[in-house]
């Protein structure tokens, strides 16, 4: 499933939010195997720097070249709230060809939860949810964005899990998280390095 | 992709299966089992204006969808997520548009028989009715669904769209409502052509919307 040389490289990067600017400066390259963990306060530019990675939104300056297919974990699911879990999930299991979509489930501890609708569902379960559906997409590049937030210790583990062997696989993950995760090899970096100095910051 | 996009639009906006209630069908009707009550029994003057008030009520139903149209898969990362797997905002729009009118055009096309024979409206102005509401409701749509792509990212975006679509929605109105006063089929035409020069557009107005509030996100 996997596409031959997955690549996540970022040149230069600079974003804003409204007037601000958040970070500036920042490149970063990602291969093959590469997992890098972003942290950061609260509001520091976490998601922009998520969003402007997927490119949902344009940065300010730079460019980002990636190869291969793209999952993206954040704090929206992408499910519909009022149809069970199952059903919810199944729409993108069936658009993404995910082969055994009943392993996936089984593998975060869904099965149970199928006939639940998706609105009554906690934070952490529809953080697993959200994660079932990156797992059937089967994407060689992975942007996870807080996948730690509101998971249990049980939960927490099975993430680094999943990145380890993701990551195994030849896969590229990217992770945003103020939480630590087990993934031996990972790069990490603050983006408060790329914060610009007060005297620069009317750009 | 398109056909799993589809079917799960209608899932959502269909009257009775999905989360979209009928509400705008038994709205329309409840407006034309109304008038009656206000304006009394008379056949002649029911006759005359009935089908003025069947189309302003099929233009205040078209409004009440509004709200969900857009704005909700927007916070729910849904056109993100479609996004990311290399679909164009102009598809996801066209799929949206055909789905919001196929859930209220042809409901709304039924509940003309029960509103018309409430009205007394019958023969001639009966096929001018339901042919002008056919070639009007999707423009209706697509004027609605402009709307509500570009007033998502607003917080009073539900109210503003009613009040937007209605100014928007006049040309539709007066030739439709027009065609019926003046028994003459010619109206129709322009009713259907503003209709698809709406339809045509939609999906590219609407897409550049969406576009703009996840730049603003």
């Amino acid at each position: 499933m996997q596409a031959p040389s997955p690549l996540l490289a970022a040149e230069n990067l600079a974003c804003r939010r409204g007037e601000r600017l958040l970070f500036r400066r920042l490149s970063l390259r990602l291969e093959s195997g590469g997992a890098c963990h972003v942290k950061g306060a609260n509001g520091a530019g976490k998601t922009t720097l998520i969003r402007a990675l997927a490119r949902l939104t344009t940065p300010y300056a730079g460019s980002v070249t990636r190869e291969g297919a793209l999952a993206l974990l954040d704090e929206r699911t992408g499910l519909d709230p009022d149809l069970p879990l199952g059903r919810a999930l199944a729409f993108w299991f069936a658009l993404d060809d995910a082969g055994d979509s009943a392993a996936i489930m089984k593998r975060l501890r869904l099965e149970a939860l199928a006939e639940v609708p998706v609105r009554y569902l906690s934070t952490g379960q529809k953080k697993r949810a959200a994660l079932a559906r990156v797992l059937g997409q089967a994407a060689s590049v992975w942007l996870l964005d807080e996948p730690l937030s509101g998971l249990d210790t049980a939960s927490q583990a099975l993430v680094s899990a999943l990145v380890r062997e993701h990551c195994a696989q030849g896969g590229i993950a990217l992770i945003a998280s103020h939480q630590p995760l087990d993934v031996p090899g990972m790069e990490s970096f603050a983006i408060e390095a790329f914060a610009p100095a007060p005297e620069e910051d009317h750009a | 992709m398109i056909l799993a996009l589809l079917r799960r639009d209608l899932a959502q906006f269909f009257p009775f299966t999905g989360s979209g209630a009928a509400l705008p069908v038994v709205f329309f009707v409840a407006v034309a089992m109304l008038f009656p009550f206000a304006v009394g029994p008379d056949a002649n003057l029911l006759a005359r204006t009935g089908g003025g008030v069947v189309w302003i009520a099929a233009l205040l139903a078209a409004i009440l969808p509004l709200e969900k149209l857009v704005a909700r898969d927007i916070a729910l990362g849904f056109f993100d997520q479609l996004r990311l797997r290399g679909t164009a905002e102009e598809a996801m729009m066209a799929v949206r548009l055909l789905a919001h009118w196929l859930s209220f055009g042809p409901p709304l096309l039924l509940a003309t028989f029960p509103a018309a024979a409430l009205l007394k409206i019958e023969g001639e102005s009966f096929t001018i009715l339901l042919l002008g509401l056919l070639a009007g409701t999707p423009g209706l749509a697509a004027i609605g669904l402009m709307i509500a792509a570009l007033t998502a990212s607003l917080r009073a975006g539900a109210a503003l769209s009613g009040l937007l679509l209605i100014p928007l929605a006049l040309p539709i109105l007066i030739f439709g409502a027009g065609a019926l006063a003046r028994q003459d089929q010619v109206s129709l035409g322009f009713v259907g052509a503003i209709s698809l020069a709406l339809v045509a557009l939609a999906p590219f107005a609407a897409g550049a919307a969406i576009r703009a509030a996840r730049e603003q996100s």
